[in-house]
């Protein structure tokens, strides 16, 4: 593999709640330009790695990098959620669906781009006072708005409230939200969870023209192996908040260890899966489990 | 259940004996109930012994209202609103007509006529309890809900504590103009600014604080302000209060002082008379409702009014979107407090007297009450709110003849609260999200569709 340039480095991270050990001396990377798949077993500590990377939980230990378009770094870990969005550029959206469910779909996308228009309304006074620069923002922002809700496939549903929006398009809307803030890096927490498959489908598209279209780096989370096989280009797997495999798909997909995480086998019969996987590689070629 | 008029005579009959059967029940439940709460008196008679005084009139009318009234709502209220449900349902949407399409304006036009309208009604003098009592008291608590409203209904933080910022309000003008003689005009806007400060100092340690215990801290806080203004009695003269509070003046062109050689009434040749003063106060407080209603609404098309109705919605999902929720919550509090403030101020300015009385729990309760049960969010829907529950108590102070049906030891007004909350609880049941529930989306594709209470939140923190 060419050499790539690092988005997100994460290099020791650690992170204990009282007696546990949630994420052990985790260390690895996402590349620019990239789809990174974090996943593991249940249990295995992926929600929290997101939650350090976010700024929603502070590590017990460790260093999360990120280095921007212009080479600007920042260190995650020191840094609050909200900043880590606002400064750094990392967005996300979360395992059960945050949405703003009073507020209209468009007002969910305007909502996201709060703190560009912060700026263009002088911090609210300018704005007050009816300045023409707040307009113009304004309708700027209606416009980045439309253009995700296009791509999300929502421009129809664009004025009704997010809550009555059925679960498939909720998840579109999320992750249309969370490019409204204009991220370099986006950081998506099972986003294919509860989805049928032509929905998931939907989904892979959408997140293959966010990164052919913005050049916006991903890193997800997923259970779908049908999604992470599909579209990612580079896995992480964890277990037990260790990282015990890390590659492409298809190196991590034979992986024996990987395979032992997901079917649970003890650690001497691994070599009997390895010999079985090979049978069905030759057999069913599509297959992903 | 469809239609009552095709029901046939059996079903009628059946109908009867089931509200029969439930009007005797509910008259046992009555007598039950009551027969030792109203049937039985204890009392002293003149020897001071204790006797006990039999009741049974009383208890009988108690019993044949509860028997009265389930069995006319079961035989005929239940079947009419059934049959209304029905007909609605069936009958296509309606489009509003003008009254309830154009409600604000045509309410505010009201509002500009209304007090040449009691003079004309009334006269001069006459007209001051219309204009005074009803009008501006309305207008200071729709000022104060508006205000409450941006804490509550959009930022969805529960404040139990507002009338502290009315209270800092009333007192920085008071103390400002009193020992300062500063002017209303200077001191207004002075005043809305500190109750913003108060309404930061109170923001900043209760930020961390989410639903039930926000609300008792802010309680607490509302209560602090009360207690220091009854103790610290060097600078407020505590339960005294401060009287002799300065008149406002028509931006000091006229003055409402009667030694005055500017006074309104002799500049203008008008017989003396205190109601130009409040016909006066009456415009101001109209101009400082506006104002309050001209900020929310075009606050809540700014970034930072969606981010306190985001907030309202997820907190979280707010700070994972680049919102500074401890700023965004800190604006809420002092613009909340600011029109609170400005409430406080009009009303020193209005009563010329204020004291630590005025300020207490209960106050803040109504203000509560008002915006929940205006419609969280609604300005039109607190604005009716505020009209029905001030306007209410006014109202009852107004009902003479309550007393030749019980008697001349009847004061009306000692039963308001109880008036009032039942006059909640039906509306709560009859509209559980206020007389608004629904919220008016701040900008829109293609149309504007009001987005139903059921998808909104109360918000928890």
């Amino acid at each position: 593999m060419m050499t790539k340039d690092p988005i997100l480095k994460v290099e020791h991270l650690s992170m204990r709640f009282g007696g546990l050990m949630a994420i052990n001396d985790l260390s690895f990377e996402a590349y620019r330009g990239d789809i990174t798949a974090l996943i593991g077993p249940n249990g295995a500590g992926k929600t929290t790695v997101f939650n350090c990377i976010t700024g929603f939980y502070k590590p017990t230990m460790g260093m999360i990098t990120m280095r921007q378009q212009g080479g600007k770094e920042f260190l995650l870990e020191r840094m609050s959620d909200f900043e880590v969005t606002r400064d750094a550029k990392v967005a996300r959206t979360f395992q059960n669906i945050r949405l703003f469910s009073g507020l209209t779909v468009l007002e969910n996308l305007l909502v996201a781009q709060h703190n560009k228009l912060m700026l263009a309304s002088g911090y609210t006074i300018l704005g007050l006072l009816g300045f023409p620069t707040y307009k113009k923002a304004a309708a700027q922002s209606i416009e980045q708005a439309k253009y995700w809700l296009d791509k999300a496939n929502l421009t129809d549903r664009a004025d009704d409230p997010a809550g009555d929006l059925p679960y498939g398009a909720q998840r579109r809307l999320e992750i249309a939200r969370a490019m409204c803030t204009g991220p370099e890096f986006l950081c998506l927490d099972e986003p294919a969870a509860g989805l049928n498959p032509r929905e998931s489908l939907a989904l892979n598209e959408l997140l293959r023209s966010i990164r052919k279209d913005t050049g916006t780096s991903i890193l997800l989370i997923e259970h779908d192996m049908s999604v992470v096989m599909e579209i990612s280009d580079h896995v992480v797997v964890l277990e037990y908040g260790q990282k015990i495999s890390d590659g492409n798909p298809e190196h991590v997909k034979n992986d024996p260890k990987v395979i032992a995480a997901y079917l649970g086998v003890e650690d001497d019969e691994v070599e009997e899966v390895i010999e079985e996987i090979e049978i069905i590689a030759e057999t069913a070629p599509g297959d992903t489990h | 259940m469809t239609n009552t008029t095709s029901t046939t005579a059996g079903a009628d009959g059946n109908l009867m004996a089931r509200a029969l059967r439930e009007a005797f029940y509910a008259a046992i439940v009555a007598l039950g109930l009551f027969i030792l709460f109203v049937g039985l008196k204890t009392d002293q008679n003149i020897l001071n012994e204790l006797i006990l005084v039999q009741r049974w009139g009383l208890l009988a009318i108690f019993v044949a209202i509860a028997a009265v009234g389930r069995f006319l709502s079961v035989a005929y209220i239940r079947p009419w609103a059934a049959a209304r449900k029905a007909t609605r349902a069936a009958a296509p949407a309606r489009e509003a007509n003008f009254f309830v399409r154009n409600f604000s304006m045509i309410a505010v036009a009201f509002l500009i006529i209304y007090p040449p309208l009691m003079v004309g009604l009334f006269g001069v003098q006459s007209s001051l309890k219309w204009v005074d009592n009803f009008g501006i008291q309305i207008l200071i608590y729709v000022m104060l809900a508006w205000g409450l409203n941006i804490v509550v209904g959009l930022a969805g933080l529960l404040d139990l504590g507002y009338v502290a910022f009315y209270a800092v309000g009333a007192y920085s003008y008071a103390l400002l103009s009193s020992y300062f003689g500063l002017s209303f005009w200077l001191l207004l806007p002075m005043a809305g600014i500190l109750a913003a400060l108060w309404g930061m100092i109170l923001g900043f340690p209760v930020l961390r604080l989410k639903g039930d215990y926000l609300a008792i801290v802010t309680l607490a806080f509302g209560e602090i302000i009360r207690l220091v203004l009854i103790n610290w009695t060097a600078v407020t003269k505590g339960t005294f209060g401060i009287s002799g509070i300065a008149k406002a003046s028509v931006f000091g062109i006229w003055s409402f002082d009667v030694s005055a050689t500017n006074n309104f009434a002799k500049v203008f040749g008008l017989p003396m008379s205190s109601a130009y003063y409040k016909i006066f106060l009456f415009y101001l407080a109209l101009a400082l409702c506006m104002l309050t209603a001209f900020v929310t609404i075009r606050l809540r098309r700014m970034p930072i009014g969606r981010a306190w109705e985001a907030l309202r919605e997820d907190e979280i999902a707010c700070r994972s979107l680049g919102i500074n929720t401890v700023t965004t919550k800190l604006t809420a509090f002092a613009t909340g407090a600011m029109f609170g403030g400005f409430a406080g101020s009009f009303f020193a300015v209005r009563q010329g007297f204020v004291s630590p009385e005025s300020f207490v729990f209960l106050e803040s309760a109504i203000i509560l009450a008002i915006v929940v049960l205006g419609g969280m969010g609604s300005l039109v829907g607190i604005a009716v709110a505020a009209t029905v529950m001030i306007g209410g108590t006014e109202l009852l102070r107004e009902m003479e003849f309550l007393k030749h049906i019980f008697g001349p030891d009847f004061t009306p007004e000692l039963y308001r609260m109880l008036i009032f909350g039942l006059a909640m609880i039906v509306v709560m049941v009859w509209k559980p999200r206020g007389f608004v529930g629904s919220r008016e989306p701040t900008a829109f594709l293609r149309e504007r569709k009001s987005v139903s209470g059921s998808f909104t939140k109360e918000g928890h923190g």
